[in-house]
């Protein structure tokens, strides 16, 4: 089998998948001065586990203190906030409240906040009901208490990876799609087989998601750990919606029920989700009617106002949980080899925290850029300046989320290019809007023509 | 940023908007612009490419494109703007709008904006359909749309979902690229059009499934089958590459969801009187928007006829004191108008138009406080076309609210 692009030469790292823990580990590596090479098995980047959350930006608050998690949350939290301006991602600043809706949830909301603090997030105050009622009036009155949390932020989930993996490749790496990685050996440095030729690496970072326990077993014959996905369905409500919550609502974790979150997204929607179903399948991210209707009517008990509102769509996320409460993170020094499995739901809020405490881990022996190039994203946020709005857009092709021309053919022009339709949607919210596609399938399956891996229209039409 | 000025400002240039810019040109209002988002004016029928079009506005049967130029060029010609590529963006108070052309942002002061964005189909989210999110799911608008104006061809052997009017223009549309669907499906207990389409079906050898239930697509990267129970209970598993999700209109509200005029929560579009006229008397609305939804021939009148009340309106406006007209019942899904201005009786819409949740043969009253303004026998299906007569009701010159009822 050939090898892969720089023959003879080899990289310092190669990272298997390209998820959002596997965009950030490309970037920090990058500034770090390292060789990088992202193998994915998918046509596009943030295929798996990463395409489905609910976009918070999370604190740690409620993170097991002491654990790893919680370490890399923090530390991601921080970065994020510091780089986000640079890399042009849009943060809404909305905070969160959790809420007790009944006694037994009211109990645990002391432990709550004094946990919150044991983490070091010591803004969190506790709130009245009338308090809860007066910043949130359109919630239903039955909530009993809660407290607020001011720093749980929303965040643009795709764009966020799509910009670490931007500025990692805009500063030297590669991303290798399309590219299982089947076996591997090592022998001072790692030989890896994937499903497009050889790549030879001084070291390997397995961040292959609800895949970690496989990639593990074929390249070290062993895996410490197994992924049990556990899949989390969502409704995404339209954005008239919005007007009726502006603080995110947590629920309370107790034994008996696990509660849903709203929140806005940054995009001007409103979700309701998730669920948590344990499953076999690494796949099957379905949906289900019967219980997308028990999402809406626990929606609606805590905001009334969502019974008169229209559902935009709806979406499934698989989380790659396994049999352990952290995240599994192993360092095996004597194969040059990270393990980054187990990353739950959290990862979208401790990726930078992770990409941080790998490095760490791994000890590269590059010299940091000095000046990395910082590449731009657009900001596809409803809360923030669109393109639209700026002169020579180029006329709007998406009408319900208002994307220009210009930035569709960025994107398709893009160092990046989406290979789905999918991957074109998660890039400029085309096709996301109240319409699901009426208007724009035929602007856009005329405008990706021949640019798609996987085309809009027939396979089979030539 | 001063704003440009015109006498109406029309937005959404498709069957009723073109009708009515050309209508108020005609009687001569000033200064009228179309301000439509598509690169050309016309609205759904230019990616119809089938007949009926146009017998009752031309007397002629055509195939939509045409209907659609021909509606685009009599407007042109009496003398209206038709600004392509032109979304509007807000509607503020008194007529402001906000607009994005591709040369950037501007705006448009209007005396009156008519609103005629017409209709768009629920999308499979909308309805709940489980399963797998694969390419190949398409509204009857986005298959017409790829087919017609880009011709793509989305798959070979589709499912159509639903058994709408639009369910057989989909169908039509199947023809034209010269592929069979495999199956219609229907999740309401009988079809959903009217019956003497049934041998349609039987005669083009393609089985009907009505009274479905837990619809289920699966498919990894494209559609491979669409699963459900038939009305017995049986599991059925039809492959498929594509699914048609067709009908279940809603009005494309969107602007007024983001803007400060009242909506029906029955129509999904905007509060109106019997003028069309919206909670803020600057806009007024025509066409489908009003309620989903009309053939063009019906929205086409609709847009002669609120041309008139438009132009009337200009020289002298209505009374703004109106009673809302509603209902309770949940057999009724909606009426249009929700409004009536009893201080005027000319001029306005002969009928109020019903909307059923499920089959209805009743006696309908139209109550204020104790009085019986009027009472009529309603008979009808969902989704069906439903006029009654408004007259009687507004001569009793109600000033409270009016309330339909419904016995037996």
């Amino acid at each position: 089998m050939p090898a892969i692009s720089n023959a003879g030469q080899s990289y310092d790292v190669a990272i298997i998948g390209a998820g959002i823990v596997g965009c950030a580990l490309a970037r920090r590596f990058t500034l770090d001065g390292a060789r990088v090479v992202v193998l994915e098995k998918a046509l596009d980047v943030l295929d798996g586990a990463s395409k489905g959350n609910s976009a918070i930006l999370h604190t740690g608050f409620d993170a097991p203190p002491g654990s790893l998690e919680q370490a890399c949350i923090a530390a991601g939290y921080r970065e994020y906030l510091e780089t986000a301006e640079k890399l042009g991602l849009p943060v809404l600043k909305s905070g969160a409240m959790v809420l007790a809706w009944n006694e037994e949830q009211a109990g645990q909301l002391p432990q709550l906040i004094e946990k919150a603090c044991e983490n070091g997030v010591h803004d969190v105050a506790p709130l009245t009901r009338s308090q809860i009622l007066k910043r949130e009036p359109n919630i239903s009155d039955t909530v009993l208490g809660g407290f607020e949390i001011p720093g749980e932020h929303l965040i643009d989930p795709w764009a966020t990876a799509h910009a670490y993996m931007l500025q990692a490749l805009a500063n030297g790496a590669e991303l290798i799609r399309d590219a299982e990685v089947l076996s591997g050996r090592f022998d001072r440095h790692w030989t890896l087989t994937t499903t497009q030729g050889e790549v030879v690496a001084g070291h390997v970072v397995n961040s292959a998601g609800l895949y970690g326990d496989v990639v593990d077993e074929r390249l070290l014959g062993r895996k410490s750990f197994s992924i049990r996905p556990r899949k989390g369905q969502f409704l995404v409500f339209d954005k008239a919606a919005s007007n009726l919550v502006s603080t995110t609502i947590l629920p309370v974790p107790t034994k008996t029920t696990k509660g849903v979150v709203i929140c806005r997204t940054i995009f001007g929607n409103v979700l309701v989700g998730p669920t948590a179903e344990d499953q076999e399948s690494r796949t099957d991210a379905s949906t289900d009617r019967s219980t997308l209707q028990i999402l809406r009517s626990k929606g609606v008990a805590m905001l009334p106002g969502l019974a008169s509102c229209e559902v935009t769509t709806a979406y499934a996320g698989l989380r790659p949980a396994c049999e352990y409460q952290d995240y599994q993170i192993a360092y095996h020094a004597d194969h040059a080899c990270v393990t980054v499995g187990a990353i739950r739901s959290t990862g979208l809020s401790s990726a930078l925290g992770i990409a941080q405490h790998v490095a760490g881990l791994l000890g590269l022996s590059g010299k940091p850029l000095c000046n990395p190039v910082i590449p731009q994203v657009d900001r596809l946020s409803e809360y923030h300046a669109r393109d639209w709005q700026e002169e020579g857009n180029d006329g709007i092709v998406c009408h319900c989320e208002l994307v220009s021309r210009r930035e569709i053919e960025r994107v398709l022009d893009g160092p990046m290019p989406p290979a789905t339709i999918q991957g074109l949607k998660r890039r400029t919210r085309v096709m996301m809007g109240q319409c699901q596609g009426f208007y724009c399938t035929a602007e856009l399956a005329e405008m990706t023509r021949g640019k798609l891996k996987r085309p809009l229209g027939c396979d089979h039409d030539g | 940023m001063t704003d440009e000025r015109c006498t109406v400002a029309v937005v959404g240039g498709g069957t009723a908007g073109l009708a009515l810019a050309r209508e108020l040109m005609r009687v001569q209002v000033g200064r009228v612009v179309v301000l439509e988002r598509e690169a050309e004016a016309g609205g759904i029928p230019r990616h119809c490419g089938h007949y009926p079009f146009g017998l009752r506005e031309y007397r002629r049967l055509m195939k939509g494109p045409d209907y659609a130029r021909l509606n685009r060029e009599r407007a042109k010609a009496a003398g209206a703007e038709i600004r392509t590529g032109t979304t509007v963006t807000r509607l503020l108070p008194g007529g402001r709008l906000e607009l994005s052309t591709p040369c950037g942002p501007s705006s448009l002061a209007a005396e009156r904006v008519v609103l005629c964005t017409g209709v768009r189909e629920s999308s499979r989210a909308q309805r709940l359909v489980s399963g797998d999110r694969p390419g190949g799911v398409l509204s009857t608008g986005a298959l017409q749309g790829s087919v017609y104006l880009k011709g793509i061809k989305p798959f070979q052997r589709p499912v159509i979902f639903g058994s709408e009017l639009v369910s057989f223009s989909a169908f039509q549309t199947c023809a034209h690229l010269g592929i069979s669907p495999v199956a219609m499906v229907e999740e309401e207990s009988r079809i959903v059009a009217r019956k003497l389409f049934t041998p349609y079906l039987w005669l083009k050898r393609v089985p009907l499934y009505t009274g479905v239930s837990s619809p289920r697509i699966l498919g990894k990267n494209r559609v491979e089958a669409l699963e459900f129970e038939d009305c017995n209970g049986a599991l059925q598993t039809f492959e498929t590459d594509g699914i048609i999700m067709s009908g279940r209109f809603r009005p494309e509200s969107a602007l007024l969801r983001r803007s400060h005029i009242a909506i029906d929560p029955g129509t999904g579009g905007p509060v109106v009187d019997q003028f069309g006229r919206c909670s803020d008397p600057t806009y007024f609305c025509a066409g489908n928007l009003l309620r989903p939804a009309e053939t063009s021939g019906w929205c086409w009148t609709e847009g002669i006829e609120t041309a008139r009340r438009v132009a009337r309106d200009l020289g002298q406006p209505a009374p703004s004191t109106s009673v809302p007209l509603v209902t309770k019942d949940a057999r009724l899904r909606f009426v249009v108008p929700q409004r009536l201005t009893a201080t005027q009786l000319e001029d306005g819409m002969e009928h109020m138009y019903l909307g059923l949740e499920t089959a209805v043969n009743a006696t309908v009253m139209a109550r204020c406080g104790d009085r019986v303004l009027w009472s009529g026998s309603l008979r009808g299906r969902p989704v069906r076309r439903i006029t009654l007569p408004l007259g009687e009701i507004l001569r009793a010159r109600p000033d409270a609210p009016v309330e339909l009822t419904l016995e037996g």
